[in-house]
């Protein structure tokens, strides 16, 4: 390994990667106790849930990570656009949208990228 | 038991987040190659973590010379949707005499794919089936996620730039369709529309939480404005 010596990084592993993601599934399984799938406190949080991924969804395109931040943030929101729209005119198909905002994010990575 | 497990494992063939974590996992993968971590390590991380961009994160921050506090502050602020997730799927697979160790197995194999899926397939599934089911369908997307990530690990160094960047970007792309898909009702597409504007804008202000919080505000909002139409009616 080139920067990071191997005890490091599997430290980190269990300390800063699986710990604090495992952590708040552990502390689902203990909220989730004894709530009925139709409650409405069930409704709430699946909308808050629908909510973060959502905004999870917006930030990744955004503030793009690593090289897909060197594709310009316009072409980055018209190919989700696109792929949107694709999935709304295409029978609703989850497929239809994936294929058709990855080829407008290449084809418009390709026209206006340096 | 064994009938519904397969059942679930063999969903996940048929399923287009197949093909979409296969990406994802090969641009993780090769991540984790060009920031100088073992294929061991990578292939622990898919297993332990099961979070694709928290795995992101965690590579790109420790890559980067980021300490272990803050690595770990960066993941966990990511993976706060895998909370209420858990909350919204247990109770569909849950009998009264469940026993809660059960559930520990379904809730780590919650991650965006699994949950999505299940939500859609489990109504179909008699509920003594069920945790048997999305155990199958979590089995189903490791395996797929452990090949791409070892591909993406030794495909590396011929990945050209814009190819990485196409990868990074189906999770969005993904994400949105697959949510897209299962809002049928108002309340999860107020959801949806709330979050997509807060969560940047949320973001952009940088008050630490602000996925938890777009989502709490969101989702109160969607949940709000639910129940007065039902009111209404």
């Amino acid at each position: 390994m080139s920067a990071l010596s191997s005890e490091f990084a599997w430290l980190a592993l269990v300390v800063a990667g699986f710990l604090p993601s495992e952590a708040w599934r552990w502390l689902g399984v203990i909220f989730a106790r004894g709530l009925d799938e139709d409650s409405e406190i069930v409704l709430w949080v699946r909308a808050v849930a629908t909510a973060i991924l959502a905004g999870v969804i917006a930030k990744l395109t955004i503030f793009a990570p690593g090289v897909l931040a060197t594709v310009p943030t316009p072409v980055r929101l018209a190919a989700v656009a696109i792929g949107f729209a694709a999935f709304m005119t295409i029978r609703r198909s989850v497929l239809a949208g994936v294929l058709a905002g990855e080829a407008a994010l290449i084809a418009g990575a390709l026209i206006f990228g340096k | 038991m064994l009938t519904a497990y397969l059942a679930g494992f063999r969903a996940t063939w048929t399923s287009v987040f197949s093909y979409v974590l296969f990406g994802t996992y090969i641009g993780i993968g090769a991540l984790a190659h060009d920031f100088g971590f073992s294929v061991w390590w990578a292939l622990a991380s898919t297993i332990l973590m099961w979070a694709g961009p928290a795995q992101v994160i965690l590579i790109s921050a420790l890559g980067a010379g980021a300490g272990l506090i803050e690595a770990a502050i960066a993941v966990a602020l990511s993976s706060v949707r895998l909370l209420p997730m858990v909350v919204a799927l247990l109770p569909m697979l849950r009998r009264p005499d469940t026993r809660a160790w059960k559930l520990v197995l379904p809730a780590h194999f919650t991650a965006v794919s699994m949950w999505v899926e299940a939500l859609r397939l489990l109504p179909r599934q008699p509920r003594e089936h069920r945790i048997a089911f999305c155990n199958g369908l979590g089995t189903g997307y490791t395996v797929t996620a452990i090949a791409a990530t070892l591909s993406g690990f030794h495909l590396a160094a011929k990945l050209p730039p814009l190819m990485s960047a196409a990868l990074l970007f189906l999770t969005p792309v993904a994400f949105l369709m697959s949510t897209l898909r299962n809002s049928r009702m108002l309340i999860d597409r107020l959801a949806l529309g709330f979050g997509l504007v807060l969560g940047p804008l949320f973001g952009y202000w940088q008050f630490g939480l602000d996925l938890m919080w777009s989502g709490i505000v969101g989702g109160t909002a969607a949940y709000l404005i639910h129940r007065f139409r039902e009111a209404l009616q």
